[in-house]
């Protein structure tokens, strides 16, 4: 595709609209009894309910509902007093019963919005809805080639929240972001699971353009299948790139469906508008319509945590974190509540965040991993941070100090007895070690006396290697200064 | 009596015979099997039959009364059960070559209470495809026949359920009425049958038709065997959110009080033209009997009635062109052999496995709910049965129960109609205002025409008025002799 230029560009306008599914992760599916566990054996979870076998009726879980209600309050949104399902029709094998159903024209939530980067995003609706099954092509190695299809129905039923944006979004990278903020949310409220790559969060993007200044929208094409962040801007700023370089040529966009190629970096068509479903929805009528009172909307707003928005709020206001260290914390849920239970221990607040943000988080990266799955515990962190702060051990022992909990855990007081980790502040021990380093390096204190003063690092350096590390560094800073001093 | 006629006595005396001793459920089963083996060539009522299960059942019951344990009402009564309701282990087709070798792994919840009532299951009785229809000769495999003549239709959907109780096959049986199809055949053969209220009967494990109208309901030779099978399929399931949560009374129990003082009205619509004279001549008849029995009579107008079949086949369709998707050949049931793609799979295994009159009401409610159609019909279709529910909620200010013919005329000559689905369709005049109502309905005999064929005069009351219902049939037929006759076969 030919390079458009910034200032071509810059004549456009992108309006994006999104459509995020969010798995609820309840025990049981959204209309019967069979489990939602991922990754388990082919058909493994299902029964006559979400197999679609003739005679059997669907029950609503719930706490689907409840999850749903609670999600609808975290987004702002308008929770429904009277709502109820529809049936969505169309043929497809990994829809057992060539219906869905879904949410017409009463979804359980709507008119809510978010901030993000202190853009307000209006939620234009959340409804529920049951997922579909999955076909693994056979016969070959992917769908290309493939001689036959089989269908796994363990997702089937898996119940889904559908939470449809208004067209506010103005870039990919706030799409990104805005998406980003909604798995902090769902996540937060414990009501999914947040997992791109395994489809626990799915996100469709509806893209247009517009030139500046236009009023109407753009002629806008979906966007499908991005597992990733990263996709999800990738995809959308590749299809703005194409859709302004349709309109420079003179051709217009067309209403479709494409698919997202993640290997080739392009989005292809997958179907238009008048190859679309007429999906011929009707209430279902094997269900009835759901009464939500107000009070049992009060008790599940009881039930809120605090959310990503009100934490990354109080890390900056209350505890006085930069900007962009509370944004990190917040976006890691983990991290975040590792946190708030290492500051309940009364920690120092700052080295606190600097031990989480730099070893730590260096050690997660490296293992890819959570601080959830290691073996080190807020209250280790805490003894480790007070015995700093004490003096009692060095920030150079810490390090190896948080590695081995990280890994074996244990307790670190213990530890740094066993181990003989702690400071050595003795002053005439560390006497003794600094005249042993001084008379073994006759020629750089030589060299040091005669004005070479960054030396002085060298022999701080030889001194600790010699401590392992133990040696106070004030004290050894002090002696040595007045050890090297001119006689 | 023969003892291949023990079928045609009354729960109430081979409960007691049982009892007694005089004979064995086993025996009662046998002499099921041998009166079907009499009558069956002729009057089709069944699709498969169920012995092992039958035979299960009867010597569980057997061992019960030996040890002088209690045993349920109905235990050891032989039943027939519409094949549009799940077995488990025991095929159920829906008469439908789509669901020809379609053996459930589960058992819908009356079957289930079935079960635990004791009462054996004899087998699956005929019907038209998925319910759909008046005569029965939609089924895929048989046309049931009318036991009063075997040129006759049965009446449909639940032909099958009529003719094994009519000609003595079994005692009792199960039906499915979505606009009519208990009423109707129980008319036309001369029987008792019930569509209770709409979520009276759990629907789980009924092969859908339409669901915001399918109601299981019983057959039976008289009101007494009707309320003791209701009884026993009635209550509350979790397993079906549209199912009722009060509890189910004791419909026997007060079968014998008086109805002095209770209020009937006749609806006006159902007694002008298109009623056959001597359907409407055995109605005011019928009438005159309620009066002597005590009963105030009063016309009652149900002005929206005219647009009833338009409503009824709206709403039955649409429903129905969803519920029937799921039959694809993908995970059940038949599966074109010849398909190259998932596209032809659908519609080979679809066009091979359904019926003419299937198809055809699944291209009606696609059509109905088709992007742009949804609210000249679908939508106007709900607002109309709403409409219907209002004329009579006013209707229950004045009256208790409403009397009319259960259909316009006697039954019809196979054949008659079935190249002319709208006069087939207008048979359900008289009983689908209940289903689109959701209230409770029963036909009974009221009546022969010129032709000896049994008329049937239906009760519809408010929901959950089955226990007065019952009560004034109960009445009425113990006035009356019309229960009495039994088709000479």
């Amino acid at each position: 595709m030919p390079e458009i230029t910034q200032e071509i560009r810059d004549k456009y306008e992108t309006v994006i609209g999104l459509e995020v599914h969010a798995q609820l992760k309840t025990k049981s599916k959204i209309f019967c009894n069979s489990a939602t566990e991922f990754g388990q054996e082919h058909n493994s979870q299902v029964c006559p309910v979400c197999l679609g076998y003739p005679g059997v009726l669907p029950v609503l879980n719930k706490k689907v509902l409840e999850y749903a209600i609670l999600t609808g309050l975290a987004l702002n949104c308008e929770i429904a007093r009277h709502s109820k399902f529809d049936r969505k029709q169309y043929f497809y094998p990994d829809l057992p019963k060539n219906y869905q159903i879904s949410q017409y024209d009463m979804p359980v939530c709507k008119n809510g919005h978010i901030y993000i980067n202190g853009k307000k995003i209006r939620i234009n609706r959340a409804h529920l809805e049951e997922d579909a099954g999955k076909l693994v092509h056979a016969g070959a190695t992917g769908l290309a080639g493939s001689t036959y299809s089989l269908v796994d129905y363990n997702r089937t039923g898996v119940p889904l929240l559908e939470i449809v944006s208004e067209p506010e979004i103005s870039s990919p990278e706030e799409a990104r972001i805005y998406m980003e903020e909604l798995r902090n949310i769902v996540r937060y409220l414990g009501v999914c699971d947040g997992n791109l790559e395994e489809g626990s969060l799915r996100c469709d993007a509806n893209v247009s353009i517009r030139p500046l200044g236009q009023i109407e929208l753009g002629t806008k094409a979906e966007i499908k299948n991005m597992n990733s962040f990263k996709a999800l801007q990738r995809a959308i700023e590749y299809e703005v790139e194409r859709q302004i370089e349709l309109v420079e040529h003179g051709e217009r966009v067309v209403q479709e469906t494409r698919l997202w190629k993640e290997d080739e970096g392009i989005t292809i068509s997958m179907r238009s508008k008048e190859e679309a479903h007429d999906y011929r929805y009707f209430p279902e009528p094997d269900l009835v319509p759901m009464e939500i009172s107000a009070e049992w909307v009060h008790r599940i707003r009881e039930t809120m945590p605090e959310l990503p928005a009100e934490k990354r709020q109080r890390y900056i206001s209350e505890l006085g974190l930069s900007e962009y260290d509370a944004d990190i914390l917040v976006n890691s849920m983990e991290m975040a509540f590792f946190f708030d239970s290492v500051i309940e221990l009364k920690t120092n607040v700052k080295t606190a965040v600097n031990w989480l943000m730099g070893d730590i988080t260096a050690y997660l990266k490296e293992n890819k991993t959570t601080i959830d799955k290691t073996e080190l515990t807020p209250e280790s962190l805490a003894e480790m941070l007070n015995l700093i702060d004490k003096g009692i051990i060095s920030n150079a022992i810490a390090k190896k100090i948080v590695i081995q909990v990280l890994e074996n855990g244990g307790n670190v007081e213990e530890m740094v007895e066993k181990q003989g980790l702690s400071v050595i502040s003795d002053e005439s021990s560390i006497k003794d070690t600094i005249k042993k380093i001084l008379e073994s390096n006759p020629e750089q204190v030589e060299r040091y006396k005669s004005g070479k003063p960054q030396l002085f690092g060298f022999f701080v350096g030889q001194v600790m290697k010699e401590t392992g590390g133990r040696a106070n560094p004030e004290t050894v800073n002090r002696l040595l200064k007045e050890e090297l001093a001119p006689c | 009596m023969p003892a291949t006629k023990l079928c045609f006595h009354t729960v109430k005396d081979l409960r007691k015979a049982l009892l007694n001793r005089e004979i064995s459920a086993v025996e009662l089963v046998d002499a099921s099997y041998k009166r079907i083996e009499e009558v069956e060539d002729n009057v089709q009522a069944f699709i498969s039959l169920t012995k092992d299960l039958a035979y299960k059942t009867a010597k569980e019951v057997d061992e019960r009364i030996k040890i002088n344990a209690d045993i349920p009402p109905l235990a050891g009564i032989p039943i027939a059960v519409k094949d549009v309701i799940c077995t488990k282990g025991y095929t159920t087709t829906g008469g439908s070559k789509i669901l020809e070798n379609f053996v459930p792994p589960y058992n819908a919840t009356v079957a289930k209470k079935l079960e635990e009532n004791m009462i054996p299951i004899i087998g699956k009785a005929n019907l038209d495809e998925f319910a759909m229809g008046s005569s029965n000769e939609n089924s895929a495999f048989s046309i049931a026949k009318n036991p009063w003549n075997f040129k006759m239709v049965p009446g449909g959907s639940s032909g099958g359920s009529a003719v094994a109780v009519s000609s003595g096959e079994t005692v009792i049986s199960l039906g499915t009425d979505t606009g009519g199809s208990i009423r109707l055949p129980a008319s036309f053969c001369g029987v008792v049958g019930m569509k209770p209220t709409y979520g009276r009967v759990s629907r789980f494990g009924l092969m859908a038709y339409a669901s915001s109208l399918d109601q299981i309901g019983p057959f039976g030779r008289c009101v007494e065997d009707v309320a003791l099978t209701l009884q026993a399929i009635s209550g509350y399931d979790n397993m079906d959110s549209t199912s009722i949560n009060i509890p189910v009374p004791d419909y026997s129990a007060t079968l014998h009080h008086d109805i002095k003082g209770l209020r009937i009205g006749v609806i006006s619509e159902m007694l002008g033209e298109g009623t056959n004279p001597e359907v409407k001549e055995a109605i005011l008849n019928s009438i005159k009997i309620y009066e002597n029995l005590g009963a105030k009579i009063e016309e009652i107008s149900i002005p929206h009635n005219q647009y009833a079949i338009a409503t009824y086949y709206i709403i039955a369709m649409a429903e129905a062109s969803a519920n029937l998707a799921r039959y694809d050949g993908v995970k059940y049931g038949h599966r074109s052999k010849d398909a190259k793609n998932i596209m032809d799979m659908y519609m080979n295994s679809r066009a091979e496995g359904f019926g003419d009159e299937v198809k055809r009401r699944i291209m009606l409610g696609t059509y109905t709910l088709s992007s742009g159609y949804y609210d000249a019909y679908y939508k106007k279709a709900q607002q109309v049965r709403a409409l219907i529910k209002k004329d009579f909620d006013k209707a229950w200010e004045k009256v208790d129960l409403l009397i009319s013919p259960t259909c316009p005329t006697t039954a019809f000559e196979i054949g008659s109609k079935i190249s002319d689905p709208l006069s087939m369709y207008l048979m359900d005049i008289g009983t689908i205002t209940a289903n689109l109502a959701g209230i409770p309905g029963i036909s009974l005999p009221c009546g022969f025409d010129s032709a000896n064929l049994p008329i049937g005069i239906q009760l519809t009351g408010p929901v959950l008025s089955e226990e007065i219902m019952l009560r004034a049939a109960y009445n009425f037929e113990q006035s009356t002799d019309f229960h009495k006759a039994n088709p000479a076969i």
